[in-house]
């Protein structure tokens, strides 16, 4: 087990967590606008479904969330849904993104709306309602205020909170080791269990070198929205 | 009949009875000011007209048209403006934005509706942005179209409020206290806005405690008290001659 050997598969292993940290990101970002609509919505069985539903996905620990989406669809259903195992071909996506992946994927994905949903909410209700009432006054449509107006105020309000959140998020990542995803930590505790200490420090330098670009990435957006106060 | 009848405008906020029944009536040009004391209803009163409230009952025509109340789907073509006291100017935009985007936004719309394939969206933008700059220069703002809410003076803020609100032709304007968020030293700049539109004849409602001004601007003042209207007259009849005890009360205690 020689140097690049082990940076070869830590670079593997990366691989996998940097895609599942753009998928969640991606996919929850959107849901957690959806759930946040829903948390607020005027239909009070709607709005205390996502509001359970966020409690339950902020309550319980992401590690029990993710052993329960890969395998309690199944069991529910007598074995007949089974996270799928694509064959792309591609030796190495076939590999990484297996059932164990997809299954992580969505889990990550509902954890992290849940979280999102919430800095969400406590956005658009830090907009003063005079923004709205200013905006209908001028003609405007609820959509086109909220677009127009309200939503680029809170775009501002929470890139912090998001960013940290977002951060948080690579760390996380390494969680969907639990079931067996040949994530970035997966592959450093390989090497370990073969005896080598060193690839686990070797690993945490690709988590801070990530985080390093993310946060300078992170903190450009905020210095790009502080053309105006709020 | 007048050309904006109001009549027994009624409003409740749970319990509350904030509007007992407020109605007065004004023809086109006119300035209309109304005084009253704080919690009276003012700005109920004004929330009610420019829709931001529905209120419980009583009724708006203007310009033997009906404004409220409406049957569901029934539509009014009053514009009615409305300038508030904290201005809330949109943060995001610069000066010049805040003045259009209500424009553009009514020009995207009316394309759309023509469905005229040869009415460019630009050439609208271009209309609507020499509109805007033309407001500006009128409130002295031509230099600052490019500035930020934040990088402007309560008063510029606040005039940039009133080009907003003018941005789309309102047959009636109504103000809420447009100077009482302002240090002094800023109010006349404000003041001399809305005297120049009253030289334009604009239709203007106007909710102010500045007594002087409401004297030398207005064709008629109407009086709020505890969510009715308590006397109406020209100024001359309500500065020098008010007919109620309540009148009185509240212009000794004013001056
Ligand atoms: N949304 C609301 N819910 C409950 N009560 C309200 C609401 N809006 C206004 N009120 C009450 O209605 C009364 C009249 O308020 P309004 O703001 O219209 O008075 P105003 O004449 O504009 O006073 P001011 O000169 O202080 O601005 C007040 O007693 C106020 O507490
Ligand atoms: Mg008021």
């Amino acid at each position: 087990m020689d140097f690049a050997t082990i940076t070869a598969e830590l670079l593997s292993g990366f691989g996998t967590s940097l895609i599942l940290f753009t998928g969640t990101l991606l996919l929850s970002l959107p849901l957690g606008l959806l759930f946040c609509f829903g948390s607020m919505s005027k239909i009070v069985p709607v709005k205390w479904f996502f509001k359970f539903i966020i409690w339950v996905l902020r309550g319980t620990p992401l590690m029990l969330q993710i052993v329960a989406v890969f395998y309690v669809p199944g069991l529910l259903t007598n074995g007949a849904f089974r996270w799928p195992d694509l064959n792309t071909g591609w030796q190495w996506f076939d590999a990484n993104m297996d059932k164990r992946f997809w299954a992580v994927l969505f889990a990550f994905t509902i954890n992290y709306a849940a979280y999102f949903s919430e800095i969400y909410r406590g956005g658009i209700q830090s907009v003063p309602r005079g923004q709205y009432e200013a905006g209908y006054v001028l003609g405007m449509n609820k959509t086109q205020v909220f677009f127009k107006v309200i939503w680029l105020q809170v775009v501002k309000r929470i890139v912090p909170p998001m960013s940290n959140e977002i951060i948080t998020l690579v760390k996380d990542t390494s969680l969907a080791k639990v079931i067996g995803v040949t994530e970035l930590m997966f592959a450093a505790d390989a090497a370990r269990a073969k005896g080598l200490i060193w690839p686990i420090f070797y690993a945490g330098a690709f988590y801070l070198v990530f985080v390093g670009v993310l946060t300078f990435v992170l903190g450009r957006l905020e210095k790009k929205l502080s053309y105006f106060k709020v | 009949m007048a050309y904006l009848e109001i009549e027994n405008i009624v409003k409740s906020f749970g319990e509350t009875e904030v509007l007992k029944g407020v109605g007065f009536t004004m023809e086109k040009g006119e300035v209309v000011s109304i005084l009253g004391s704080s919690g009276s209803g003012k700005t109920t009163f004004l929330r009610c007209l420019c829709g931001l409230e529905r209120a419980d009952g009583g009724s708006v025509v203007a310009d033997g048209e009906r404004v409220f109340p409406l049957e569901k789907g029934e539509t009014h073509s009053l514009k009615i403006g409305l300038v508030f006291q904290d201005f809330r100017l949109f943060p995001q935009y610069n000066v010049l934005e805040n003045v259009t985007l209500a424009m553009n936004l009514l020009s995207k719309q009316e394309i759309k509706k023509s469905g005229d394939k040869k009415r460019k969206f630009t050439e609208e933008k271009d209309k609507n942005e020499a509109r805007a700059k033309d407001l500006l220069k009128k409130v002295g703002l031509i230099d600052k179209i490019k500035n930020y809410p934040c990088e402007l003076s309560g008063g510029q803020q606040q005039r940039v409020a009133i080009a907003r609100a003018l941005a789309l032709s309102p047959d009636i304007l109504c103000f809420d206290e447009p100077t009482s968020a302002l240090d002094p030293a800023l109010t006349n700049e404000v003041l001399k806005v809305i005297s120049d539109l009253r030289n334009e004849r604009m239709t203007m409602i106007i909710v102010t405690h500045e007594m002087e001004f409401a004297k030398n601007v207005s064709d008629k003042i109407v009086f709020m008290a505890d969510g009715v209207v308590e006397e109406t007259g020209t100024p001359d009849e309500i500065f020098n001659r008010p007919k109620k005890d309540k009148t009185r009360e509240f212009l000794s205690s004013s001056l």
